[in-house]
């Protein structure tokens, strides 16, 4: 199947800010792809995120775009949603913003289930302020503030979205880039609050500092570390040790908050009469 | 056909106000001494097809503010001092995007918690300097139920006129007295809606000066698509570091407000003319005030009362033309002299500004002002 970039990327935007060798471009093809197959109206669709590099990404992007401040992305998104329900409303964004500074949003949003898709690239650190640990970072890895190794164990984004309410939770990963549209597609098509985690990479701050000694081997990390949920399921705990759970991790049918706030309307005018 | 009256105190006459103006929206987070508004608001909205909702703190209900705002749909949020403090950070995304919306700000106590049910006035300064870089700054300070609910009206039309974030602050007294209000009828009050765009979607952008200093706003969702940032920005919305293009931008955003500032200034002035003493009061104060203007006029002292309705922007010009010909100035107000160091900051040393400050949660009573006219020699 052949895709239109073209048409979705705004004219006269690139090239991009990212360095070489970051996934981010990789995400935003695969976002890219989604939405051609997906066929959805650019005037239509909005694009949130908050701050850092994941965040440049709706820029590029020919939507209705809002670049919000760090953190505030699933917040300034529920404004858009509940004001206009009809839209499609997707949200971007990297690890830092969205479980640090913008943790509580997050939360909040996925336990409201309204129905929007937060897209986090988790590269395990905060990129453009040059390499600051995350709550993503794990434990004893270097980062510029994390000079003796980083003492903080890190989130599990997915578990954390499923745990705070959101009823669409799936993970990939740059390399798997052909999986990325995928997922994005079936989350911007399912009804409620979709996480789609793609653990990313960071060969200028979080390499350079973790012994990666080439974007190649970021990539082949990724690619080694990633099990597929079925192919765990014949797996057994020793070997699934040190390996990350991807495609869809979990999906559920429940009501969803636009829906429901429709039906508040609908008794205050009841009431009314 | 006789007019709606009713008895309500100033926050629920905020949220009657706000529905007459068109608003839809409302984000909030329950906070003392203002939550009879979302109160209200939540029960109100509903019924005219309005959103509600109640965010997970005072930065997310800012946030969804602008968010909703951004689809053209006319925005509330209320709060007070602490909130108003986490408020900031996207209260200066609201200024440099220039997305219109509402604050209602009841002053309590403060800093910190301060005193949750106790009145102050003592969020002035944080109307105009709270959040940082510069910016332009509308705060309204009304001073009895009635005007809450006109003065929130006019906050709207000011906010969708000018682009941008508008503050109305009564002080907790104003906020929570109850007081007879009649209800304007539909078209009494003038209700403005920010203007859309006359070219097509392929022309647009949000900020085209080339339709002067106050560019229309499209509507997410209408057929426009555009891009918004909090990074200093171009004409077409898009971040920039030319230093040229952002040092017009910065100003043209704080030009919107000060070049009309004769449409965005409002007081009252009672007894001035022959004045020597002139007490400048704002909210709950200014009615204390009024009681010690008219108690001192019996008394043969000729005061008058500069009664501040829009608070930011400052009338500095007439304050200035004032302090020529009186002998003193008062400024009685519920904070350590906020106001009276604005008074003194445009009257050139003319005249002399005695304060009353109180922060004891006490209102400024009239014979405390009366007392300090006597002190004018």
């Amino acid at each position: 199947m052949s895709f239109d970039y073209d048409k979705w990327i705004r004219p006269g935007k690139l090239p991009h800010i990212w360095c070489p060798g970051c996934g981010h471009g990789i995400v935003m093809k695969g976002l890219i792809r989604a939405l051609d197959t997906l066929q959805l109206k650019k005037e239509n669709t909005a694009i949130v995120s908050g701050i850092g590099c994941a965040s440049r990404l709706p820029g590029y992007m020919d939507c209705c775009t809002l670049h919000t401040a760090h953190g505030r992305a699933a917040a300034f998104a529920t404004g858009v949603k509940m004001a206009r329900p009809d839209m499609n409303v997707i949200l971007c964004g990297g690890d830092g913003d969205g479980t640090a500074i913008g943790g509580n949003h997050f939360i909040h949003a996925c336990r409201r289930n309204i129905d929007m898709t937060y897209i986090i690239m988790n590269n395990k650190i905060y990129g453009m302020t040059g390499g600051q640990f995350s709550p993503c970072t794990p434990t004893g890895d270097k980062a510029s503030t994390t000079p003796y190794g980083n003492p903080d164990p890190g989130f599990d984004i997915a578990k954390l979205a499923i745990g705070a309410g959101a009823s669409f939770v799936a993970r990939g990963t740059a390399f798997h880039a052909n999986q990325i549209d995928k997922l994005i597609a079936e989350a911007i098509q399912h009804k409620g609050f979709s996480v789609v985690e793609i653990l990313d990479d960071c060969p200028t701050t979080y390499g350079r500092r973790n012994k990666y000694k080439s974007v190649i081997e970021m990539m082949n990390k990724l690619k080694e570390i990633a099990v597929p949920v079925k192919a765990a399921e014949k797996m057994d705990p020793e070997q699934l040790k040190g390996k990350v759970l991807t495609g869809v991790l979990y999906k559920e049918d429940k009501p969803e908050y636009c829906e429901q706030y429709q039906k508040v309307i609908e008794r205050a005018q009841g009431a009314a009469k | 056909m006789a007019k709606k009256v009713a008895f309500l105190q100033g926050n629920e006459a905020a949220a009657h106000g706000a529905l007459y103006a068109g608003c839809k929206f409302f984000g909030g987070y329950p906070i003392t001494p203002s939550t009879e508004v979302a109160e209200v608001m939540s029960a109100e909205l509903p019924k005219v097809g309005g959103k509600f909702i109640q965010m997970e703190d005072e930065i997310g209900a800012m946030a969804a503010l602008i968010g909703a705002s951004l689809t053209g749909t006319k925005v509330l949020t209320s709060t007070s001092g602490p909130g108003l403090s986490l408020k900031q950070e996207n209260i200066g995304y609201a200024c440099i995007t220039e997305v219109p919306c509402v604050i209602f700000n009841v002053m309590r106590g403060g800093p910190s918690t301060g005193m949750p049910t106790g009145p102050s006035q003592s969020d002035v300064m944080c109307a105009k300097w709270g959040t940082h870089g510069d910016h332009p700054a509308i705060c309204l300070v009304p001073a009895s139920v009635q005007e809450v609910f006109e003065e929130t009206v006019r906050a709207f039309n000011l906010a969708e006129k000018y682009r941008t974030p508008v503050m109305i602050m009564p002080d907790e007294i104003v906020a929570h007295m109850r007081e007879r209000i009649v209800f304007p009828e539909p078209g009494e009050l003038e209700v403005i809606d920010r203007t859309g765009p006359s070219v097509p979607p392929e022309q647009y952008k949000p900020y085209d000066t080339s339709f002067g200093d106050i560019p229309p706003l499209a509507a997410f969702g209408s057929g426009y698509k555009f891009h918004v940032t909090g990074l200093n920005k171009m004409q077409d919305g898009f971040p920039t570091t030319k230093a040229e293009i952002v040092q017009a931008e910065e100003e043209r955003q704080v030009r919107k407000v000060e070049a009309n500032k004769a449409d965005i200034m409002k007081w009252e002035e009672y007894l001035v003319d022959d004045a020597e003493i002139v007490v400048v009061a704002f909210g709950s104060t200014s009615r204390s005030a009024r009681f010690a203007v008219d108690e001192a006029r019996k008394a043969g002292i000729k005061a008058g009362l500069f009664r501040l309705i829009t608070f930011w922007p400052f009338p500095e010009e007439r304050l200035l033309e004032l302090s020529k010909k009186v002998k003193a100035f008062i400024s009685p107000e519920m904070n350590l002299g906020m106001c009276a160091g604005v008074i003194k900051g445009c009257i050139e040393g003319n005249a002399p500004v005695l304060g009353i400050f109180r922060v004891d949660g006490e209102p400024v009573n009239p014979g405390q002002i009366l007392d300090k006219m006597k002190e004018v020699k």
